[in-house]
């Protein structure tokens, strides 16, 4: 690991935390543009709602490329782990962003219909706890936290599989109809977690 | 003539300012008598919206703009998403158009939409359109009273619904090339006939003194203005009365998301989100939507809550 920082630091100057800045930087790239149009007035009658899904569909495609690391590296060959903690802050960021237009744009922090919201309505609901297992993987996503948390910060990670889940449901069950793009969403989502069931013989598996 | 008198949003609400003035300048310059008496009706709310104008900030309803009205639609034959219908929708032929009015009536007919315009003319009706999606438009209709077309075919007594049919053109509707994904064709819904014969109740041929544009349901579509907006079927091909409840598109895909009757009503939630309040298209900004409480029957309760009495609106909902 060390050798490779060194190695890649010399190549081009950055250092990877550096490098991982300027990647989480780029991809606020949709947001920025969102917000430019939505403030221009080129996103329809509906800025609002346009942010709410545009930003909702970010955070699960981030969340399926952060997803995508692991399997890429250990069966393709492709080691893109340095490019993992800034996909899955991206996923965090996006998804804050979704709930701030839900909850402050479009309910105006009306408590008594998000608590029912998140009391009836089983779609909000799987969005909710999406929310609440991205937040604590965001926040202990620091060096710091990494190493206090040690050994157990591997299994509190895994968490993030079971909010891919989620999300998959959230955003299926979301639409009057059903849509294909969450369907795909989801059985992307299937097939990355699938990869983590097999098992490479040389690699004994710790509890 | 008599005039139908119905609780219409306030004048501020009606014109906005640019067309306000242009029309304002087309009457000025316009010698011809003909253009000016086509104008008119318009011209008498400009004048009520200049007044409020005045005020010099924005009035807390203000008017949906053609454009708002025209970009942000559900017409789920072009496609799901509401920019969908104004997009996909310049392969729609909407002219000539037949409409066939037949089922338990004395005098069925089918009518070219052309004839159905001349026989039975153009009012303004400026309704609030309540979407079941919790947002909302005020919306210059023109049209006629579905009741006035009944009237004319002479319903047998036995008649108790009118089932309405929309058009199956897939070449030119991308939406209906979906497949199993989305609702089925022809997409249809009902009223009871005394809802249908409600004086409200009109099927509108144009917007903002405009033909009907494809993505609002060319050439002619119904308005119910206390359901919600999906019971208003789009590019109506068949009228039919009947002696039992016809099937509705959404009812019959999702009987406890979406009722048969669709009677706007604060009260009654949808499942998966709140009726209590709505947002108003066009108006707030990207940081913060403008919302107000909706009402029952959409405001017009006082015209039509006699038509549900002794009803459980929970149940029939």
């Amino acid at each position: 690991m060390s050798g490779r920082s060194v190695s890649s630091r010399q190549k081009n100057g950055f250092t990877p935390v550096k490098r991982q800045v300027l990647l989480y930087l780029f991809f606020l790239a949709p947001f920025v543009f969102d917000l430019t149009a939505g403030v221009m007035g080129n996103l329809g009658p509906d800025p609002a709602h346009y942010c709410l899904h545009d930003f909702g569909r970010y955070a699960i495609r981030f969340l399926l490329l952060s997803l995508a690391i692991t399997p890429l590296k250990r069966f393709a060959g492709v080691d893109l782990m340095l490019w993992r903690r800034p996909l899955g802050l991206l996923a965090f960021t996006y998804a804050a962003l979704h709930i701030f237009f839900y909850v402050v744009v479009i309910r105006h922090v009306d408590t008594h219909v998000l608590w029912r919201d998140v009391t009836t309505r089983p779609f909000l609901i799987f969005g909710l706890l999406t929310f609440l297992i991205l937040l604590p993987l965001a926040l202990t996503s620091t060096r710091k936290t990494i190493k206090a948390l040690g050994r157990w910060w591997r299994p509190l990670h895994r968490l993030v599989y079971g909010a891919a889940i989620l999300a998959s449901i959230h955003y299926m069950i979301a639409f009057k109809t059903w849509h294909v793009q969450p369907f795909v969403y989801a059985a992307l989502v299937c097939i990355f977690l699938s990869f983590r069931l097999i098992r490479k013989g040389r690699t004994p598996r710790r509890a | 003539m008599t005039v139908y008198r119905y609780p219409r949003p306030a004048p501020s609400e009606i014109t906005p300012r640019h067309l306000f003035l242009s029309r304002r300048k087309m009457i000025a310059s316009a010698a011809m008598g003909v253009v000016a008496a086509g104008v008119s009706p318009y011209s008498a709310l400009a004048a009520e919206a200049g007044q409020i104008d005045g005020r010099g900030w924005p009035a807390p309803d203000k008017p949906t703009s053609l454009n708002d009205i025209t970009h942000y639609n559900n017409f789920y034959e072009f496609g799901t998403d509401k920019s969908d219908p104004e997009a996909l929708s310049g392969d729609f032929v909407s002219r000539p158009w037949r409409v066939q009015v037949d089922g338990l009536v004395d005098h069925p007919k089918v009518w070219d939409i052309d004839e159905l315009i001349r026989q039975f003319g153009q009012q303004d009706r400026l309704y609030r359109m309540r979407c079941v999606e919790a947002w909302s438009m005020v919306i210059p209709w023109n049209g006629f009273e579905l009741g006035a077309l009944l009237r004319a075919v002479s319903p047998k007594s036995e008649a108790r619904y009118v089932a309405f049919t929309s058009v199956v053109r897939p070449e030119q509707m991308p939406g209906q090339r979906g497949g199993a994904f989305s609702l089925t064709w022809p997409y249809t819904e009902g009223l009871r006939l005394d809802e249908a014969m409600h004086p409200l109740t009109i099927l509108a041929t144009g917007v903002y003194g405009q033909t009907m544009p494809a993505q609002n349901g060319a050439p002619v579509r119904l308005v119910v203005p206390w359901k919600y907006g999906f019971k208003g079927i789009k590019s109506i091909t068949r009228i039919t009365l009947t002696d039992r409840q016809p099937p509705a598109s959404w009812n019959v895909m999702a009987p406890n998301e979406y009722g048969f009757y669709a009677n706007v009503n604060p009260a009654v939630d949808h499942p998966r989100w709140s009726q209590a309040s709505e947002q108003i298209i066009g108006q707030g900004s990207l940081f913060y939507t403008a919302r107000k409480p909706t009402q029952l029957f959409n405001g017009y309760a006082e015209q039509v809550s006699g038509l549900y009495k002794g009803m459980d609106l929970n149940k029939d909902f």
